[in-house]
């Protein structure tokens, strides 16, 4: 899925803060953002299983379904998760 | 156990039936090799598992999905960690989009060295989460009037403790665990404080529906094996209960008849 994103990866590490047209809070980390971009295009350059995680922007939950309508923004603040072990 | 009564002594919660009345976690084991091996020896038909953010670094790392098949265990997603109601809510609400499960284990804890439940924000984040649509299964004191309260609310299960979570201390009070068990109308599950098989067995015996456990397997020497001890100790106990025990004479009754005794 890396390759469908033109550039570097959005949630690459290697993307610089200072040339960000936006900056984004990721499970508590900046992440720099070359412009506004689609959740679902975010979370495919994460290199993530869409099945198996849940996300969270500004404290509201994103449905699967609207993925693709969601456009990250300027402060946005996204919580990625998954099931791990528990008791 | 022969095979008709196995079938016939299920336990049902929010509609779904279950044979197995061992409930497991899948934390603290060292690898999820481990984990799958243990569940699967328990023979668990439901394990609780815990929502964390994902490691963005390492996003191909290995899931629970992967060695603890969503698809042949029932997931109870779990509030491990919320010291808060709004917490709690805000971490099963991302639950249920990660899986798409209304069954869920409701934990409000207070702060250490006990982690001991905090009802009035157990109460208030499960009010929340039955008005959300979620059926509730809820870790609570073992305070009879609690586990009521919480049955009227809506609660699928209660859930009262056997004692702290982790200590592997046993059943601290078992006349309060039969006073719940004894006045409820949903399923018990005694949860947290077993540490070894005879303590699994001993709550079966108060009557419980079924019994949750996690470091009792997790931190044994062999996992693995004591996930079979706890196997066979849930069904022990569950016989026990259903056969009903034999009163407590404090004087001696001899089994072999007098009658015919050599002179």
């Amino acid at each position: 899925m890396r390759g469908a994103m033109p550039g570097p990866s959005p949630g690459g590490p290697t993307a610089a803060l200072t040339d960000a047209a936006l900056t984004i809070t990721v499970n508590g980390e900046e992440r720099a953002l070359p412009g506004p971009l689609p959740l679902s295009e975010f979370l495919a350059g994460a290199g993530l299983d869409l099945r198996k995680v849940a996300v969270e922007r500004n404290e509201e939950i994103v449905p699967r379904s609207a993925y693709a309508a969601t456009l990250l923004g300027p402060g946005d603040s996204l919580e990625i998760v998954h099931f791990i072990g528990g008791g | 156990m022969d095979g008709m009564t196995a079938a016939e002594d299920a336990w049902e919660v929010a509609g779904r039936r279950f044979r197995s009345r061992l409930v497991v976690g899948t934390g603290r084991y060292k690898s999820l090799e481990e984990t799958a091996a243990a569940i699967e020896a328990s023979g668990a038909e439901m394990v609780t598992v815990a929502v964390r953010r994902v490691n963005l670094s390492d996003p191909g790392a290995p899931m629970l999905q992967d060695f603890v098949p969503p698809d042949r265990y029932t997931y109870l997603p779990n509030t491990a960690g919320c010291h808060t109601a709004k917490e709690a809510v805000r971490t099963l609400r991302l639950a249920r989009e990660a899986g798409g499960w209304n069954l869920v284990k409701l934990e409000v804890l207070g702060p250490p060295p006990f982690l001991y439940p905090d009802m009035p924000a157990t109460f208030e984040a499960a009010e929340a989460l039955i008005k959300d649509g979620f059926q509730v299964m809820v870790y609570c004191a073992d305070d009879p009037l609690a586990a009521k309260r919480l049955e009227e609310m809506g609660c699928v299960a209660v859930m009262p403790l056997g004692a702290p979570i982790g200590s592997g201390l046993g059943l601290s009070n078992p006349f309060m665990l039969r006073s719940i068990i004894e006045n409820a109308r949903v399923p018990v599950l005694v949860d947290a404080g077993i540490g070894t098989a005879s303590e699994a067995a001993q709550a079966m015996e108060l009557g419980c529906d079924a019994v949750l456990l996690n470091s009792a397997i997790a931190h044994a020497k062999d996992p693995v094996r004591m996930a079979r001890a706890m196997r066979a100790g849930v069904e022990a106990g569950r016989h026990a209960f259903l056969a009903g025990r034999m009163p407590r004479n404090y004087a001696a009754d001899a089994s072999s008849p007098m009658a015919g005794l050599i002179r």
